[in-house]
């Protein structure tokens, strides 16, 4: 039986709220007690002396892009998977956003096998809702979740079509499936490359008024009361759609939303110069955007964090800014950009990984996510102080299209365990 | 005279200082290019070469004269028609011109940003001949010129800005140019032809012209762009020059003195009346043509100068 002690760590526990010394100790895999206190007890457990680092329990990431099938050269489920655990991510569940989409039981089994081949962390597929991510049909959800499927989403694909998400959103909550839709109104932010406003304006960008994700959540959340489904909002990235999700929640729907990494440290201004690696989906927004959703994940008004990791080669960053692909890669910067959080006072520890680990495996239905014996060993090791200045040719992604490049950060992953055996342990 | 820029990619990295100096040499062109030999020898041993990837024949042959006058090699390439349709990428391009070792590169671009990413990866002048909906300096300054000389000053005059302006890169660049030596904006224009957080930008805005007229020194016509016109930003183009289109009785409300301006090509009967702006008394749009030439070689000049500076420290570094 392999027995595993981790001595003189400050335990943080997201059900609880707390941050405690103490030790944790895992056997087959498993969290098997949680010893409060300095002094280690006896134990023929092979022992490993945290020296004062944070334990928390592994990020739970929701809407990873790996670009298997299709765009290996981007990011393989080996890349990725190495990164998630150089970054503390101990479960990723993957976007169908890929070439083909995933939204038929083979293309799906395709992917949990080479996921389960390559990939040192666990990967839980999502599938397509529709058929080719196109609006029109729904996927075969039985199935596919049969075959493994986690949740179901067109990702940044809004359905346009209300009777075809409707239908779909009905079948769904018929079979329990977890529904996750990108809240946005396409035609009003069709081609928008920024958040309208003075910066876009003088930038000569195109862009879009916040008020579209308010609009598509509106809608979403009136096709919820609609059907009963279970919903969750990708990323909520304004203040202007926080009253709308707060009287939903009110109301008793079955809705939980997401923000993203990027939404809540950076900014529009972070785009001069034209920089293509802080182009993302939805566009970067105000400052006051940014602090309305730093005081909603306090609150618990949105429940989690993803990286929103989304790998671009050069050749599709290296444009013109509205010609340019979106998204940024985000599994290893995750942790740190989140800490600045924490340094700037924003948000404890206990909070972030309510929102980065406990809330995510929640909404999956994951044992994960928590600091309680009986629940899988999946933890992150870190020192939350470590400073350090990111260079993007260090990180594990093939793609190396991240807006932190240069960035100083504080925080470093010492070792990342999955079901009890480390994935990665810093040098 | 100082000036301490590696490109021209917009107004505003310019200082107050830098828009004068470039003016004042200007003011110089314009005067050799009234005279009977027009040439001088600023860019002798330069090779100037013009990039547009969207459609241009003023700005074009403006750029293409300013240098032969200063007597660069010039040439011109129509990058519509070629590469991009291959395929090749803008940094691509860039950087195969790059290694023909061109001192001037002048560039239009139909995206926004997209001349400063091709100044990132070249070691020569850029000048922006107009980027998306970004910035279009020398249209500014050949602007601030006309209206430097036909009314002595360039600060302290009520300039109103009528048109497109959410969509015009002119519009921009003159907002910043115009503002950065104190002079009071007016925009003119229907609500969805107006910029986003245009609230913030330090103008005062009118969606009724006559009262955004009132008293103004300077009229800067905007060009309405074909595709805006079909009921997407305004109902009709005859609805439009009712309300937005300067004839006599609107230019009216503006200072007896007033001036108007446009920089083409002119939509007469959609923006302007065809007669106004052939009115000799009221209109500078050929001055404004000319003085294009001017600012141009001006810009360039300039450029030239700081070019050869650095490389002469370069060599002595060397």
């Amino acid at each position: 039986m392999t027995r595993t002690l981790i001595t003189n760590a400050i335990l943080i526990d997201p059900e609880a709220g707390t941050e405690t010394r103490g030790s944790l100790l895992i056997e087959e895999g498993r969290i098997a007690a949680i010893l409060p206190g300095g002094e280690a007890p006896e134990t023929t457990a092979r022992i490993i002396d945290a020296g004062g680092a944070h334990l928390a329990p592994g990020i739970v990431d929701i809407g990873v892009k790996v670009c298997e099938p299709g765009e290996r050269h981007k990011e393989s489920f080996r890349s990725a998977g190495l990164a998630a655990a150089a970054g503390g991510v101990t479960t990723m569940a993957t976007r169908p956003d890929t070439l083909p989409a995933i939204d038929s039981p083979e293309v799906l089994e395709f992917s949990r096998r080479r996921a389960n081949e390559a990939a040192p962390v666990n990967v839980l597929p999502m599938a397509a809702l529709t058929k080719g991510r196109a609006g029109r049909e729904m996927t075969e959800i039985g199935f596919l979740m049969d075959a493994g499927a986690v949740a179901f989403t067109d990702c940044d694909h809004v359905v346009q079509d209300t009777k075809v998400f409707a239908r779909a959103l009905t079948y769904a909550r018929g079979l329990g499936a977890l529904v996750i839709a990108h809240p946005q109104d396409p035609c009003l932010s069709a081609w928008a490359a920024a958040t309208s406003g003075k910066f876009a304006s003088l930038h000569g960008l195109p862009a879009v008024s916040p008020m579209a994700e308010r609009m598509g959540l509106d809608r979403d959340i009136a096709l919820l009361e609609m059907t009963g489904a279970r919903y969750h909002a990708d990323q909520i990235t304004t203040a202007r759609a926080l009253p709308a999700l707060e009287r939903a929640k009110r109301n008793g729907l079955d809705i939980t939303a997401g923000t993203s990494i990027h939404h809540l440290t950076l900014n529009e201004l972070d785009l001069a110069g034209y920089r293509t690696f802080f182009k993302v989906k939805p566009p970067l927004r105000s400052e006051e955007d940014r602090q309305a959703i730093i005081a909603a994940l306090r609150d618990g008004l949105i429940d989690t964090i993803s990286s929103m990791h989304t790998p671009q080669d050069e050749e599709s960053k290296r444009l013109p800014f509205e010609e340019a692909a979106s998204g940024a890669v985000a599994l290893e910067t995750l942790l740190p950009a989140a800490l600045r959080l924490y340094h700037s006072g924003s948000l404890d520890l206990p909070t972030l990984f309510r929102a980065l680990s406990l809330n995510p495996a929640r909404r999956l239905g994951l044992q994960s996510g928590r600091l309680a014996v009986g629940a899988p060993a999946d933890l992150v090791l870190f020192d939350a102080h470590k400073p350090f200045v990111l260079d993007r040719a260090n990180l594990r992604s093939k793609s190396k299209n991240t807006p932190f490049d240069g960035a100083r950060m504080q925080g470093r992953v010492l070792a990342t365990y999955v079901a009890g055996s480390a994935v990665y342990e810093a040098e | 005279m100082s000036f301490d820029h590696a490109h021209l990619l917009g107004i505003e990295p310019l200082a107050p200082h830098d828009i004068t100096t470039i003016l004042d040499l200007a003011d110089q062109y314009a005067d050799l290019g009234r005279s009977s030999a027009k040439h001088g020898t600023a860019l002798a041993g330069l090779t100037q070469i013009n990039m547009f990837f969207e459609n241009s024949t003023r700005t074009q042959a403006s750029f293409e004269l300013a240098g032969k006058r200063l007597g660069a090699d010039v040439m011109s390439m129509a990058m519509q028609a070629s590469s991009i349709k291959k395929g090749e990428t803008l940094i691509d391009t860039a950087m195969t011109l790059n290694a023909m070792h061109p001192d001037l590169l002048v560039v239009r671009h139909p995206h926004s940003g997209a001349v400063d990413l091709l100044a990132q990866k070249v070691n020569c002048a850029v000048l922006n001949a107009g980027d998306g909906r970004h910035e279009h300096p020398t249209q500014a300054l050949l602007d601030a010129l006309t209206i430097r000389r036909a009314k002595g000053r360039l600060h302290r005059l009520s300039i109103a800005i009528c048109g497109d302006i959410a969509h015009s890169r002119v519009a921009r660049s003159n907002i910043i140019l115009l503002g950065k030596m104190e002079n009071r904006i007016r925009l003119i224009g229907p609500p969805t032809l107006m910029p986003a957080g245009i609230a913030e930008f330090g103008v005062e805005v009118f969606d009724d012209m006559k009262k955004g007229l009132e008293g103004v020194d300077v009229v800067m016509m905007l060009r309405l762009q074909r595709e805006r016109m079909d009921g997407g930003f305004i109902p009709s183009e005859r609805e439009y020059y009712h309300r937005y289109g300067l004839d006599a009785e609107k230019l009216a409300h503006a200072a007896p003195d007033a001036i108007v301006m446009h920089p083409g090509p002119m939509n007469r009967g959609v923006e302007i009346d065809g007669e106004l702006a052939d009115d000799l008394r009221r209109s500078v749009i050929q001055q404004q043509v000319e003085m294009g030439v001017a600012v141009r070689m001006a810009a360039m000049d300039l450029l030239a100068r700081g070019l050869r500076a650095r490389r002469n420290t370069k060599a002595v570094m060397a």
